[in-house]
Order: structure tokens, then C-alpha cells, then sequence
């Protein structure tokens, strides 16, 4: 097991020296001046762009820059937002309020995916089953930010229900409405998974034994079906958790969340492309750390993963 | 252990004759996985409900005159700001008074361009990659599977937003596509990866190199066209998620200039009046998602068609 880790650790260091090699490449050696790129469409200000070239080494032959930017970064060193806060300071303070949505969100994906998969596959073909699958579907079409608009409209203007937007209240129950719209864009994976395991585990060896002895369904299926069937949902939701963590821009954006993606997006929307791009290397790096963690979680999980 | 033993079991005798049961009748109907999936999908209303839609975005993208005479940017009056359908305007109008049904059907255009360039691009880096590397093995695999593992590790989206803001003197349809489909060829190679390394084991691989035929040819001539079916299914999923990627940028402000149509502009500019004029929000909304949900819907139905099991399951 420890040599599973340290391999996948490992295997961290190149994707990790790649990918941001790749954001640094993408900024830096696009045609144009980048420092004029970094400040998008406002005019730079002497003393920021004097700041910037000093922050990214611009003097220096291209390799250079990028040794000491990934020294930078190694040192937790992300320079400063246009309104001259340190970026770390900045990510420590919003970074909690991304973390409580998203595990929000992860834990109500969990929830729909087992309830809704469960029952879709214990009837499965039936009515309850067709119309889940092609619910999910729809869901799963809808765009993010036209789900979000339609619970602010509905649940936030017409019904009154919640508040149309989070602002400064941070609390569980301010941000249900958001962290449920990203869960119902997001279950049919898990849904499908879970439904998929509950249809393969109803004709298994063990499940007939089990009716055999003569227990009844109400044991049954709890304990031998939905708990053998529970392993790829959780894994699953363990990987939208990564995907979350690095893709809540829109959703903290529409619903003015104080969180890691909101300050990405107003840093997009006011064209600020130096926080933008320090934003996305952190968004990115955290994507990858809990990749691995995911991993490591599903060699733990399921036996039958060797670790080699 | 127990006393007693279960009798020893005899399987019944099988009556039937060996050549009966390999044998294949000749007056059965010519059938190949194509063609199984074909008559599943003839039978199922929903195939024909997404073949529809997507035939209507293709007409309006391609004619949008067949659709709309009025031009979608000209003739705009803000006296008419945000007003409600009139003879004409069956939709009503956006916050800068233009009419919105006009500019829904325009907005197609831009959607299933941007759509079906970031499926050729993806296709075009990731299928080469994922073959090259399930094929060649070894360093080869090593090589090219790292690089997709770390194109892989930046979540697309973010890397789209990256290339859009550092590139705001150039964004077109062109560039928006590149940024979107430049990192998100990556899980298609992995898809052909894995496709190829079940292929290339198979009989008829061995046997073409048997004959002679270099291993490039024989990647080319055989693994690669019976790989294909999952890259087509995940194609044209990828085809609706790019069209979500597009909206989504434009609605970032870092897309396609105001004055293109696009969905994705027309809500974000529609946002702003959430409260007093849903309505301009709501239409292009509604064609992003139909037409989003139409290109997953045929994906999903192709992919179940194409899937034997999935076909005894119903």
C-alpha cells in the first residue's frame, strides 16, 4: 500500500511540472506583449506593469522564467490581485466558503445518486426507472447557469422561497439552493452507477441465497444489495468533489458566493488576467491534489485494485 | 464437515447437435453491429424527437433566412427595450430593443460552428494520440500517455478561460474552439487508447500482419476503423458539452464579441433584468438547452443501440 502511494506520488511530479508549465506557456508565450495581455482591455499602470515584469522574470530567456515562476509557486508565492492583496491571502479567506458549498453539493449528489439509483434499479423497466433515466438526462443537459437562473427566478423572485442571491451569509442553509442545483446537474453518473451495481447485484449468487433463507426484501436490499452496490458511487462522488472544487466559477459567480470561484470570475468579468491566471494555477493544482487523494481513496475502497 | 454429500450431478444430455448450433442460416437477415443498432434506434420515439432537433439547429445554422427575415442586429429601437411579443417579433424584444426571436435563430450559427470545429479538433489531436499510443506500446505509450495525463489534469474549462482572457484582441469562433478543444482532446485519447489496446490483440490484427502489411497499415486499415465506434458516441456528446463551453465563455464576457449572436451572449446580457424581463432570458436559454440536450440525447441513444447488452436489458 505505502509503495501504491509513493508511486502515485510519483507520478504527481511530472503532471504537476507540466500542467503549469502549460498555464505559464499559454500566457506567456502567446504573440503580443503579456503583460499588456495580463491587463486585458484596461490601460497598464506603470508602476503594475514595472511589478509584473519583476514578478515574471521578463528579462530573462524563456526557461529562465519559468524555473523561477515554478519556484514561485513551490513557495507558495502567487503575487498579489490587482487590488494588491496577496493572492494566498485572498485564497485562505474564500477558500472555506467554496469547500462548504462543494461539500454541500458532493453530499446531496451522494444522496440523489443512492435514493434515485436504488429504486430505478430495484424497478428496473418500470415506470419509476424510465422516467428517472430520462429526468437525469435533462439535468444533466442543463447548463449550469440556466439551472441557476431558473431556481433564482422560480425559488429566489416568483416564490420567495430563498434569497436570490448568497452575498455575506455563508451559512449551511443560505447556500442549500445553489449546492442542490449543482447536485441535480450533476447526480445521473453516480444515479447510473448506482442503478447499473443494484441491477448486477440483484441476480448475484449471494442475493438469491439470501431470499433463499428466507429473508425478506425489507433486509435484503439494504444490507446485501445497496451495500455492496455503494463502492463506484462513492468513488464517483469523491471525483465530483475534485471537479467542483476547481469548477464553482459560474455558480459562485451568479449567486454572488464569497468563495474561490466567485473571485475568479469577478477577476474575469473586470478582465484582471494576472489574478485570473493565479487563480487557475491554485484551482488546478488543488484539482490535481484531489485527484490522487480520489485515487488513493479507491485502492483503499476496493481490494481488488492492486497496488503496483 | 458434514455426514452428508450432495449427489454427484449430472448435466441432462443436449440433444441438439453441434452443427445445429453453430450453424447460421442463410435466409436470416444480414445483420452487423451497425445495422442491429440502426433497427434498436427505429424503434425508439425519443431517437427520432433528438434527430429532429438537431436537423432544425443544423437548417437554421446553415439558412437562418428560412427561419427569420428579420436581420438580428439591424433595426433595433430601444423605445422597444425588453417589450413583450408584437406581430412580427413572436418572442418580444432584449434589453437593447432587437428582436430576440431573430437572434435566437442567429445564434445556431455560432453554436453548432463552434460546436463542430471543437469536435474535428479533438478528433483530429486526440484520435492520433490515443491510437499511436495503445498501438506502439511501450515508449511510445509512455510518452505520449504522460502528455495526455497532464493535458488531462487542467480541468478544460479553466484553461478555456485562460486562453480567452490573455487573448482578448483575437476572439473569434476560430480561437474559441482551439481554447476549448485543446485541452479537451485529452479523455478522448484516452477513449481511443483503450479501444485500441482491445482491438489490437484481436485475430484479424495478428492476421494482417501475417500477410505482410506494415504495423502502420495495419493500425490504419484495421484497429483503427473498429475502434471507432466509441469515439463516435463520445464525439457527439463532447459536440453538445462544447456548445455548453461556448455559451458558458460568452457569458463570462471573454467568448465571442457582443455583436456576434450567441446564446451565451444574449444571457448574459439578459442576466441584468432576471427580475423585470425574464423572458429575454428565458428563449435563449431554452434553444441552448434543447439543442445541448439533443446532442446527448443521440450520443446516449447510439451508444445503448450500439451496446448488445444494453439492448437485452430492454
Amino acid at each position: 500500500m505505502l509503495r501504491y502511494i509513493l508511486r502515485r506520488l510519483l507520478q504527481a511530479v511530472p503532471v504537476f511540472l507540466g500542467t503549469t508549465f502549460l498555464i505559464y506557456f499559454m500566457v506567456f508565450a502567446m504573440p503580443g506583449n503579456p503583460i499588456v495581455a495580463l491587463f486585458g482591455d484596461k490601460t497598464p499602470n506603470p508602476a503594475q506593469v514595472a511589478v509584473l515584469e519583476a514578478q515574471y522574470n521578463l528579462d530573462k530567456p524563456f526557461f529562465v522564467q519559468y524555473v523561477l515562476y515554478l519556484k514561485n509557486v513551490l513557495t507558495g508565492d502567487l503575487g498579489t490581485t490587482f487590488s494588491g492583496r496577496n493572492v494566498n491571502e485572498v485564497f485562505g479567506a474564500t477558500f472555506p466558503v467554496t469547500l462548504k458549498l462543494v461539500l454541500m453539493a458532493v453530499v446531496l449528489e451522494f444522496v440523489l445518486s443512492v435514493v434515485i439509483g436504488l429504486i430505478s434499479g430495484l424497478r428496473e423497466g418500470k415506470y419509476f426507472d424510465n422516467a428517472s433515466v430520462v429526468v437525469a438526462l435533462v439535468l444533466n443537459s442543463l447548463p449550469v447557469f440556466v439551472a441557476l437562473f431558473l431556481a433564482q427566478y422560480f425559488i429566489g423572485i416568483k416564490w420567495g422561497l430563498a434569497p436570490v442571491t448568497v452575498g455575506r451569509d455563508t451559512s449551511w442553509g443560505a447556500m442549500f439552493v445553489p449546492a442542490l442545483v449543482i447536485a441535480l446537474t450533476i447526480y445521473v453518473t453516480g444515479m447510473r452507477l448506482m442503478r447499473g451495481s443494484v441491477i448486477e447485484a440483484r441476480s448475484e449468487d449471494y442475493v438469491r441465497t439470501a431470499y433463499a433463507k428466507g429473508l425478506t426484501s425489507r433486509r435484503i436490499v439494504p444490507v446485501h444489495i445497496a451495500r455492496n452496490s455503494l463502492i463506484p458511487v462513492v468513488t464517483n462522488s469523491a471525483a465530483s468533489f475534485g471537479a467542483l472544487i476547481a469548477g464553482t466559477t459560474i455558480t459562485e459567480g451568479i449567486y454572488n458566493i464569497p468563495g474561490v470561484g466567485n473571485t475568479l470570475f469577478q477577476a474575469i468579468i473586470r478582465g484582471e488576467n494576472a489574478t485570473v491566471v493565479s487563480f487557475v494555477t491554485i484551482l488546478t493544482l488543488l484539482y490535481v491534489i484531489v485527484n490522487i487523494l480520489v485515487d488513493l481513496l479507491y485502492a483503499v475502497l476496493d481490494p481488488r485494485i492492486r497496488y503496483v | 464437515m458434514s455426514e452428508r454429500h450432495a449427489e454427484h450431478y449430472v448435466a441432462p444430455v443436449d440433444d441438439n447437435e453441434k452443427i445445429e448450433v453453430d450453424s447460421v442460416r442463410l435466409g436470416d437477415r444480414r445483420s452487423n453491429l451497425w445495422i442491429d443498432a440502426w433497427r434498436d434506434l427505429r424503434r425508439r420515439p425519443l431517437f427520432y424527437v433528438a434527430l429532429v432537433i438537431v436537423c432544425v439547429v443544423a437548417l437554421a445554422a446553415a439558412w437562418p433566412t428560412l427561419f427569420t427575415q428579420v436581420a438580428p442586429n439591424r433595426g433595433c429601437e430601444l423605445a422597444l427595450s425588453n417589450g413583450g411579443p408584437t406581430a412580427g417579433h413572436p418572442l418580444g424584444f432584449t434589453r437593447q430593443g432587437c428582436d430576440v426571436y431573430s437572434r435566437v435563430v442567429w445564434g445556431a450559427r455560432t453554436s453548432l460552428s463552434v460546436g463542430m470545429l471543437v469536435v474535428l479538433i479533438t478528433a483530429f489531436i486526440g484520435i492520433p494520440m490515443g491510437a499511436l499510443a495503445g498501438f506502439f506500446g511501450g515508449k511510445v505509450d509512455s510518452i505520449l500517455s504522460r502528455i495526455g495525463d497532464i493535458f488531462f489534469s487542467i480541468p478544460y474549462f479553466l484553461a478555456a478561460i485562460v486562453v480567452m482572457s490573455v487573448l482578448s484582441e483575437n476572439r473569434n469562433v476560430l480561437t474559441i474552439a482551439f481554447a476549448i478543444a485543446g485541452f479537451a482532446w485529452a479523455s478522448l485519447a484516452r477513449i481511443v487508447r483503450a479501444e485500441v489496446l482491445r482491438i489490437k490483440n484481436l485475430e484479424y490484427v495478428a492476421a494482417s500482419t501475417a500477410v505482410g502489411r506494415s504495423r502502420f497499415a495495419t493500425l490504419v486499415g484495421h484497429v483503427l476503423p473498429n475502434s471507432l465506434t466509441p469515439v463516435i458516441v463520445t464525439l457527439t456528446i463532447s459536440l453538445g458539452s462544447a456548445i455548453v463551453a461556448e455559451a458558458a465563455l460568452s457569458f463570462l464576457g471573454i467568448g465571442l464579441g457582443s455583436s456576434v449572436m450567441s446564446w451565451g451572449n444574449d444571457i448574459s446580457q439578459a442576466q441584468v433584468t432576471i427580475k423585470t424581463a425574464p423572458m429575454a432570458l428565458f428563449w435563449p436559454s431554452l434553444f441552448l438547452t434543447i439543442t445541448v440536450l439533443a446532442f446527448i440525447m443521440l450520443g446516449e441513444l447510439v451508444r445503448d443501440g450500439l451496446d448488445p447488452k444494453a439492448r437485452a436489458r430492454r
